[in-house]
């Protein structure tokens, strides 16, 4: 950074080269100093627990000592039949929540940026969710809208119109469903905002154009806005997929955890369940480096498919 | 107003009007019943009686509003030692970050001295590890740091250490002073302004709208995060308000934890009411990376 300004100055005057050194120092001493808070945290809580945990995942502590074991974790982390069950849920609650958390929305957006009245207000709807702890918010699913009986307020729904009604997080099949919805809910809003402040850079005239080629508001969607607001729909549906990977709230609340016949285990309730339940760091590490090496090369392959496409 | 999928003429017209305020209607009742009806139907459900939630079809309004269940809430589950320790932990957390995260920014972006890229890249690469992929070694660092061997179990700095290592603010942060001018920076250089003195007078008062998005951030983290404080707060007199919650569930009637999830909202509730602004506009100017 500092390097071009450097060389300039200290080429024509090698005369006095001390001072300007001493100057340069004392000028990256200062730099560092303002930098260090920030650099020895990250050190502790970031770049150092990541290079701890690929290690700990080859390791065994028992009784305070400290062994290399090779692949002892991972083998008895795969050999649990709980570990299939969890990357099952996990990749169906990603999926399902991708399908409705991504594309939701998006169109949701789209109609907000639409209207000219009561904008201010539907913003904030859609936020507020977002802004409640997530555990008040799943205590309310719990208690409120997944009660099993009729007095419960989805049942209760369903009943008034007339649909069958459903055992919720007590029924297999409807656990990772409901587990979604409550996610939706409680996530959609930032989602919406960063859709909404990429839908006002679009050039009006784009849309004015198509129009006058005879476009309809599918076809505009989908061939101005989806291509002008492409970045993003990209970035976002990254993020979202990391995020809902790690999915744990969910389970742990309205669940108790592994939830009706395994239904609800996922992957970031294992890490917990073994690091701190079953006295297993090494195995619950080793789980966090196979999550990892699983969302990286997912990484790498959506990279690869979204900048191909250039 | 620029135009935008639907032209303005057309919304104007007959039919397009109509249709304009028939969409409008259906979306500001149906959204209003969707993000607001369920805060409704908590906060009066913990206003009725264990009978009456169990009851088919469920009451629109309690008949015998019972603030008992909020009274019993804020004694059985001690929410005033809960709400202060949040409180507690989310100040401290403004505080660390404004002026850690601050300084790093500020010397990344207007001191930039050697490897200063190298140590931004480092600090962004942190954004892409999912954090429950660095949990455990997390947890084992805080309970023995490295060299000083400390142990950071129900201390207030296993909270606001770690949220230090934020490098979504620092990137806020460096952005905003990127685009204050140099100009500035080296005439307060010319009047003899320390690297300090410049950032105290000059670029601190230029970046309060950033340095308020970074704060509100940081008390909303604070207040939403669940299975960090789980981990690192053990005993009940260090936990936060979710935490604390979660662990009285087992044993409290339901409409005495509804009635706690509803005051551990209040605070959020009021403070994204205040600062919408603010939130919304820091939302999307982070998202939106030029």
């Amino acid at each position: 950074m500092t390097a071009p300004g450097v060389t300039t100055q200290t080429v024509p005057a090698p005369a006095k080269p001390s001072g300007k050194a001493a100057r340069r120092i004392k000028d990256n001493l200062t730099g560092h100093a303002f930098l260090i808070g920030a650099v020895v945290c990250f050190a502790l809580f970031m770049w150092y627990p990541m290079i701890r945990g690929i290690v700990m995942s080859f390791q065994r502590t028992r009784r305070g000592e400290t062994t290399w074991v090779g692949w002892d974790n991972y083998t008895r982390i795969v050999a649990d039949p709980s570990f299939w069950i969890a990357w099952k849920n996990t990749f169906l609650f990603t999926i399902l929540a991708l399908v409705v958390g991504y594309v939701l929305p998006f169109f949701v957006a789209i109609l907000l940026n639409e209207f000219r009245h009561a904008k201010g207000y539907l913003r904030i709807l859609v936020y507020l969710p977002v802004m409640l702890p997530p555990a008040s918010a799943l205590f309310l699913f719990k208690y409120y809208a997944y009660d099993p009986s009729e007095a419960g307020l989805f049942n209760a729904i369903l009943k008034f119109l007339h649909l069958p009604t459903s055992e919720w997080m007590q029924s297999p099949t409807m656990t990772i469903p409901a587990m979604v919805i409550a996610s939706t809910w409680m996530n959609l809003g930032s989602a919406v905002l960063i859709y909404l402040a990429s839908l006002q850079n679009i050039p009006g005239e784009l849309y004015e154009a198509a129009e006058l080629d005879g476009a309809g508001i599918w076809r505009r969607i989908w061939s101005v806005t989806i291509p002008q607001t492409r970045l993003i729909l990209a970035l976002l549906a990254m993020l979202q997929i990391v995020a809902t990977m790690q999915l744990f709230i969910e389970p742990l609340i309205l669940a108790n955890g592994a939830g009706t016949q395994d239904s609800a285990t996922s992957v970031a309730y294992l890490i917990y369940q073994h690091g701190f339940f079953q006295n297993d760091l090494n195995g619950a590490a080793a789980l966090g480096v196979i999550m990892l090496i699983v969302l990286a090369a997912f990484s790498a392959v959506y990279v690869r498919l979204t900048t191909k496409q250039d | 107003m620029s135009r935008t999928l639907i032209s303005q003429a057309q919304l104007r017209r007959g039919r397009g009007r109509f249709l304009y305020w028939a969409v409008l209607a259906v979306v500001v009742a149906g959204f209003t019943l969707v993000f607001l009806g369920p805060l409704y139907w908590m906060v009066t459900g913990a206003l009725k009686s264990g009978q009456e939630i169990a009851q088919t079809p469920p009451t629109l309004w309690p008949r015998d509003p019972q603030t008992q269940n909020y009274v019993d809430a804020w004694n059985n589950l001690d929410l005033a030692k809960l709400m202060f320790n949040t409180f507690y932990y989310a100040a401290g957390a403004v505080f660390f970050q404004l002026v850690f995260d601050t300084a790093a920014a500020y010397a990344l972006s207007k001191l930039r001295p050697a490897f200063g890229n190298v140590i931004l890249a480092a600090m962004l690469a942190t954004l892409m590890i999912p954090a429950m992929v660095l949990i455990v070694p997390q947890y084992v660092t805080a309970i023995d740091l490295p060299i000083i061997h400390v142990n950071l179990l129900d201390s207030p700095w296993a909270i606001w250490l770690p949220l230090i290592a934020n490098a979504f603010n620092i990137f806020l942060l460096k952005r905003f002073f990127d685009s204050i001018p140099e100009d500035l920076i080296a005439a307060a250089q010319v009047d003899g302004a320390s690297p300090l003195r410049t950032l105290w007078s000059i670029i601190l008062p230029m970046s309060r709208p950033i340095l308020g998005v970074v704060s509100i951030f940081a008390v909303t983290a604070v207040w939403k995060d669940f299975l960090w404080p789980k981990l690192v707060m053990p005993s009940p007199e260090t936990r936060t308000l979710s935490v604390g919650i979660y662990a009285f569930s087992g044993g409290t009637p339901q409409n005495v934890v509804i009635a706690a999830s509803v005051i551990a909202a209040i605070p959020t509730v009021i403070i994204f009411l205040l600062f919408q602004r603010n939130i919304m506009s820091g939302l999307t100017t982070g998202s939106l990376k030029g």
